[in-house]
């Protein structure tokens, strides 16, 4: 998994709420063997009408809006638990997703595929649109040693929480695997100690 | 010390607890075509094994056609991730229900069917329906791709322990409210984020009186208000259902389980991070309004402000509803029966007993697909059937089909469909296609009437 450090960029700003997996990338895509390729079906019935026509009014398909941050509504990623979601986010270039609330499997998901999930506060999600629409330039720095969001513009610096395993991991590029292999004599050990039905 | 329910399982589950993080034995996989290829393809990359190839089980559902099953799959890139599977399960020796297999069906049909799915176990799948395994006490959740590469890699998870919340249903239902209305109800007033981080224990007198079938249908859209699962505790009804099962055990063994699975209960005075109670009574029968499972209200009620929130506005306009609006009388063009929700035989038998010598209205176009194979022939040797052909319903052969359209058993753009599946995103049934999410009878009534209807008036 590629490390994780610090991303200054520009966003794309999705101020909508409840953005399910079924939008971000719709089932009828799911139907590949491999982990790449899913970014050109990011959002795909938002972003193409019934004839494969992009439309015109929605962000991804607004030149004036890019980078590798992307900042959206409440309760992101909620429904299924297709890891094709994070796949097709991370497959289109974004590193990081801002959003005040994320569903628990998108998060872990993410987090998975060394994209960052980064939850402030509705306030302060408020205030981060904003900033992306009196100047779609605006660049945003976040570090994740620090755990911090900066809003280059004007300086402001949110905070957010991250557990220190996940964060030791996305630093160094470790996946859950290999922690787990690390454990394999204690569950071998655990598995001799168990009476199951 | 009092315990819940959710920590006596976990806590037993737990091989090493390091770095703030837990590692969680899994005592059942389920795995698909659909979640799985990728998980393979990590493994054969890192050059290792499946750890214990016999805790998994596959079959395929998400992606198979549900007419000819005993014919090649048309589809191409349906038949390859289903040729995959078959491919990945024999090179590791994970056991399998391939098509045509009489076990055959939704991963989280089969699990219970065959006694696979017990109390106090840990059940993981790379589906975010797998809840459906915690009506029989068990601790059972979705997972992602990665993970599913863990668990197949070495039969844990890395877990951050979830908060728990009781929800406890008391009181007698009303004619015509089923479970499937009370978790659309559940889910209406916590929202569908309110559950997140939280795993779920259902109990009170209404949760107590439901069937098994019944219970699969409430824990299986936990996830639907961003809970991580759902659970109930076992009792009388369980034992019941699970006794002389294929994997139930037998004998003494039978004796040695149920005196473990008399311990899961959550203690009196264990305490919850939440609690949440209701009153069956309350509860009329559900239908959905919007886009996700949380718009949900009686089939009476005025659809809600949109109080300007833009969200809801884009959602009402795709579902072309308005505010104060009632889905009562609302004409639909397709019904579809079925899925991990409510795909099980007792889910048909109460839409046959409905539509027995009735006939579906003409422009309405009824599937009814078969969680299972199983369910399929239980159905056949009713002559369930035969109820269906008569009342002009297509009885198709068992997968999760246009529960979220990855077949081609889909809902035509702008249609409405009354469904008794899970979810109601945008597009979920297929592109431009309107959900309206209700129980079994809510959908067989309308099937007949053409439009939405209150099936408290025709029972």
């Amino acid at each position: 998994m590629e490390k994780f450090t610090t991303v200054t960029s520009t966003a794309v700003p999705l101020p909508i709420e409840e953005v399910d997996t079924d939008q971000i990338i719709p089932a009828r895509f799911l139907k590949a063997l491999t982990r790449e390729g899913f970014g050109d079906n990011l959002f795909r019935d938002w972003r193409y009408d019934a004839q494969d026509q992009p439309i015109t009014d929605f962000v991804l398909n607004n030149p004036t809006y890019s980078g590798s941050i992307l900042v959206a509504g409440n309760n992101f990623g909620c429904g299924s638990s297709r890891e094709h979601a994070a796949w097709a986010i991370g497959d289109y270039g974004f590193r990081v997703v801002v959003s005040s609330f994320f569903a628990d499997i998108f998060k872990g998901n993410a987090l998975n595929n060394g994209i960052l999930p980064v939850q402030v506060t509705p306030d302060e999600l408020v205030s981060i649109f904003a900033a992306i629409e009196r100047d779609a330039s605006t660049a945003f720095t976040i570090d994740l040693e620090q755990q911090t969001f900066v809003i280059e513009a004007t300086g402001a610096e949110f905070s957010f929480e991250i557990g220190s395993y996940k964060k030791m991991c996305l630093i160094n590029g470790y996946d859950d695997i290999d922690f787990l292999l690390s454990n394999r004599a204690k569950i071998e050990a655990f598995e001799t100690t168990q009476v199951r039905f | 010390m009092s315990k819940t329910l959710f920590d006596k399982i976990y806590d037993s589950h737990v091989v090493n607890s390091t770095e703030g993080v837990d590692v969680l034995y899994i005592d059942q996989h389920f795995i698909h075509e659909v979640t799985s290829p990728q998980a393979f393809d990590g493994l054969a990359r890192r050059g290792i094994d499946v750890f214990r190839p016999t805790k998994t089980l596959a079959t395929p559902d998400h992606n198979v056609p549900t007419i000819n099953q005993h014919l090649p799959i048309d589809e191409p890139l349906s038949r390859a991730q289903v040729e995959k599977l078959y491919a990945n399960c024999q090179e590791y020796g994970v056991p399998i229900y391939k098509l045509g297999d009489d076990r055959h069906g939704i991963v989280h049909i089969v699990g219970p069917e065959n006694g696979i799915t017990k109390p106090g176990m840990t059940i993981v799948c790379g589906d975010s329906h797998t809840s459906t395994h915690g009506a029989f006490g068990s601790i059972a959740f979705g997972i992602g791709t990665s993970q599913v590469e863990q668990v197949l890699g070495t039969q844990c998870l890395i877990m951050n322990r979830p908060k728990t919340m009781r929800i406890t249903v008391d009181g007698k239902l009303s004619k015509g409210v089923y479970s499937k209305d009370i978790i659309l109800y559940i889910i209406s007033k916590l929202t569908a984020a309110g559950g997140t981080g939280y795993f779920v224990e259902y109990a009170g007198s209404a949760i107590r009186g439901l069937s098994m079938e019944a219970r699969m249908t409430i824990c299986n859209m936990s996830i639907e208000m961003g809970a991580r699962g759902g659970m109930i505790a076992p009792d009388e009804t369980t034992y019941e259902y699970l006794k002389g099962r294929t994997f139930a055990p037998q004998g003494e063994e039978w004796d040695r389980a149920m005196s473990y699975w008399k311990t899961l209960h959550s203690d009196v005075g264990a305490s919850f991070e939440r609690e949440e109670s209701f009153d069956a009574a309350e509860i009329t029968p559900m239908v959905t309004y919007g886009t996700n499972p949380g718009m949900g209200i009686g089939v009476q009620d005025s659809i809600p402000s949109t109080n300007g929130v833009a969200t809801v506005e884009k959602s009402l306009r795709y579902m072309d509803l308005q505010e104060g609006e009632s889905l009562h009388g609302k004409e639909i063009q397709n019904v579809f029966i079925g899925s991990c929700t409510n795909g099980r035989i007792e889910d048909l038998r109460l839409v046959a007993d409905y539509v027995k010598g009735k006939q579906k209205a003409p422009h309405v176009k009824v599937m009814v697909i078969p969680g299972s194979k199983q369910v399929e022939r239980q159905a056949i040797d009713e002559g369930l059937d035969k109820i269906f052909a008569t009342a002009g319903f297509q009885l198709r052969e068992p997968g999760c089909s246009a529960c979220l359209g990855m077949n081609e058993d889909k809902v035509p753009r702008g249609e409405y469909c009354i469904s008794t599946s899970n979810r109601n995103f945008e597009g979920r049934q297929g592109p431009g296609a309107r959900t309206i999410l209700a129980s079994p009878m809510m959908a067989a009534a309308a099937a007949i009437a053409g439009k939405v209807v209150d099936v408290r008036e025709l029972l």
